[in-house]
């Protein structure tokens, strides 16, 4: 429903564009030399075409519907000063600028691209580079941000923004966009009905992906590959999660996706690959977990407490040095028809799925959980042999936490 | 004519050929060929992916290698010793002849070794794998771990005249470096778990050749899991090339010390 209304919108305005058809063209050379200069003159649903060359500007303020288009990729310097377009109307077209140098602040968050309370924007071919904030959304509504780029240079946490930035936005389609070396990618802080959508957010100092109080929203075909600690999915309701990667988060608080207080969510058909570990989850209750590949983790899947009824379902675990840390005794969630790498059972009624249950939780991963520095003991005869006897009488390790169907092989 | 002078090393070598042909003409080298040839063939059809193999395999090599190599050593040398004793009343230096038939043995396990998995390997697509890396590793290890088992074996039969001793200390020494050392290892990692460990574990592991094989594999293995753990030191070790070089170094000193004193002790010794 949104998305239909979102493009009937845009379908206004390009009515109204074509009714008026007003092209305001900006250039060194032209009459029009700035872009501060082209917002003021231009009327209503008007198009500024920027050409190509260099526009030392900041605070541009958009207070009028206006299609901006940049031709060849125009760059806008901010020199350091402070925030560079702020759109405070409704009906804002952005299309192929080159944004440079947005000032660094520490008492306001400055962005390259802001959008302030307004409605059916589209920000798309945009490249952003030395930023504070790259595109932040604030209190906006059916809008997209489609095929930007987005290169940063952070280097400290305390002094750098995030790539882009969603706060109570609602129904807005992230898509295509490329964030690197920015604090976090992309961050949602109370934000329903947002789509994120094939992006690729990779080398970020924090998370690539950062979910708070966010209810209602979809992420899909992503791929977060190298960010400082993963993606972070916290207090919200009702998530979808499909067809993501995450990969090579390696680090002592690393993971590829780190779910706290999260309910009623559904994730599948993910890969995570060479994360120190694949889900870290955290009071986090009815998620469905379906179709995964978690392939050589650290700890695909690490459980630290308080999470009830969730199932996991049609997994393949491969290779992981760990499948399952617990910490604790008590099990209520639901292990069924994964396959299971490390699995050695055998399958005599040929029906698919083996004929002695898999205890995921070793003893080992009991151990090291208490004493971490034996995980240098890792995959040595003796560890196997007190696993084994482990997994012949449980003593230390949830005793009902089986998967009574293990299946022979993986699944496609 | 002058007289022909006597090279030691050259001698060495002749005794190394002689130890080596022997091993081929008693087929235990074929067998032990075999062995990893069908091992890695099984290992391939089964699992159908070379990188679960692999890991497999590593589980083989820092177990199996070591007991063959021990077992064989102490084998080999009280089987020759009347070729021994024939050889020392030569004149040819004492190492010459030890070093001599201690490389003959070592060399022809190695190269059993590195062929018989290597062949099947090569065949199932190694060289288009990006396995490659770690399956290279796996048999430098097993290389390195043949010679120092080998050498401790030799050792240990050079000081144990009486035969059964010497077998009974020598497969003792293969318990205890593969499965009780970790095992008191663990237990002092668990009563002294509030203590700073990082250091201690990484030295308790350099002390023991297998333990030493094992992180070296590991860090090829299992990277992610190793950088799980919160420590300067750890991370140091792991997460730069200096686990890989430092666990060579090692390696080799536990090859060369060994060797060492075979020779040290065979030239004092009163046969």
């Amino acid at each position: 429903m949104g998305r239909i209304r979102v493009l009937f919108c845009f379908l206004l305005l390009l009515f109204a564009n074509h009714l008026r058809a007003g092209t305001i063209t900006v250039c060194g050379s032209c009459e029009v030399k700035t872009i501060k200069e082209g917002v003021a003159l231009a009327a209503d649903f008007d198009t500024l075409l920027i050409k190509k060359g260099t526009y030392k500007e900041f605070n541009i303020q958009i207070t009028k519907p206006l299609t901006i288009i940049g031709e060849n990729y125009p760059v806008i310097d901010g020199e350091d000063q402070g925030e560079i377009i702020t759109i405070v109307s409704d009906n804002v077209t952005i299309d192929g600028l080159f944004i440079i140098n947005v000032g660094t602040s520490y008492t306001a968050d400055y962005a390259a691209i802001r959008v302030v309370q307004s409605e059916n924007f589209l920000i798309q071919n945009v490249v952003l580079e030395k930023l504070f904030f790259g595109i932040y959304l604030e209190k906006s509504k059916n809008g997209r941000v489609y095929h930007n780029k987005i290169i940063g240079d952070a280097v400290d946490e305390y002094n750098s923004g995030n790539g882009i930035q969603l706060w109570y936005s609602q129904n807005i389609v992230v898509e295509r966009n490329i964030v690197q070396h920015v604090r976090d990618g992309i961050y949602l802080e109370f934000s329903d009905n947002i789509t994120i959508e094939n992006n690729i957010s990779s080398d970020n100092l924090r998370y690539g992906l950062h979910f708070m109080f966010s209810n209602d929203d979809i992420y899909k075909d992503n791929t977060f590959e190298n960010n400082g600690a993963g993606v972070a999915v916290m207090f919200s309701k009702r998530i979808k999660m499909l067809g993501n990667t995450f990969k090579k988060n390696w680090g002592t608080t690393s993971f590829g996706v780190l779910l706290k207080e999260i309910n009623d969510a559904e994730i599948t058909g993910n890969t995570f690959e060479e994360n120190t570990v694949g889900i870290s989850i955290e009071g986090s209750n009815r998620i469905n977990y379906s179709k995964n590949n978690f392939i050589k983790n650290g700890w695909a899947i690490k459980v630290r407490g308080a999470c009830y009824s969730n199932t996991f379902i049609h997994n393949n675990f491969m290779y992981n040095s760990f499948d399952l840390a617990y910490n604790s005794n008590l099990n209520d969630n639901i292990f069924d028809e994964n396959y299971w790498s490390d699995y050695t059972g055998y399958d005599l009624d040929r029906n698919g799925t083996g004929d002695i249950p898999y205890r995921p939780v070793k003893l080992f991963s009991y151990i090291v959980n208490r004493t971490p520095e034996t995980i240098i003991l890792l995959r040595s005869l003796f560890m196997d042999i007190i696993d084994f006897s482990e997994k012949v009488s449980p003593v230390f390790t949830p005793d009902e936490l089986v998967d009574a169907k293990p299946l022979m092989k993986k699944i496609k | 004519m002058p007289l022909r002078q006597y090279q030691p090393t050259a001698t060495m070598i002749k005794i190394l050929k002689y130890s080596f042909y022997d091993l081929m003409r008693s087929r235990w080298s074929y067998v032990y060929f075999l062995f990893y040839l069908l091992l890695g063939f099984v290992l391939l059809f089964l699992n159908n992916e070379l990188s679960k193999a692999v890991i497999t395999l590593m589980n083989v090599i820092i177990i199996l290698v070591p007991l063959i190599g021990t077992i064989f050593g102490v084998m080999y040398f009280y089987n020759s010793k009347e070729f021994t004793e024939l050889l020392l009343a030569q004149p040819i230096k004492r190492s010459s002849i030890f070093l001599g038939q201690y490389f003959g043995v070592a060399g022809s396990l190695t190269l059993s070794l590195v062929l018989g998995l290597g062949i099947p390997f090569t065949l199932y697509g190694l060289f288009q794998s990006n396995a490659i890396w770690d399956f290279s590793l796996l048999l430098i290890t097993g290389a390195f771990l043949t010679l120092i088992f080998t050498a401790v074996a030799f050792n240990i039969a050079l000081s144990n005249e009486n035969k059964i001793k010497g077998f009974g200390y020598a497969v003792l020494a293969w318990l205890f470096l593969a499965v009780i050392y970790d095992g008191l290892f663990l237990m002092s990692l668990i009563v002294f778990e509030e203590y700073p460990l990082d250091n201690l574990s990484l030295i308790a592991t350099m002390f023991n050749p297998i333990d030493l094989s094992r992180t070296l594999i590991l860090l090829k293995l299992d990277i992610s899991a190793l950088l799980g753990y919160t420590g300067a030191i750890f991370k140091q070790f792991f997460g730069t090339n200096m686990g890989l070089f430092m666990s060579i170094f090692m390696l080799f000193l536990w090859t060369v010390i060994p060797v060492w004193r075979l020779a040290y002790v065979a030239k004092r010794k009163d046969f």
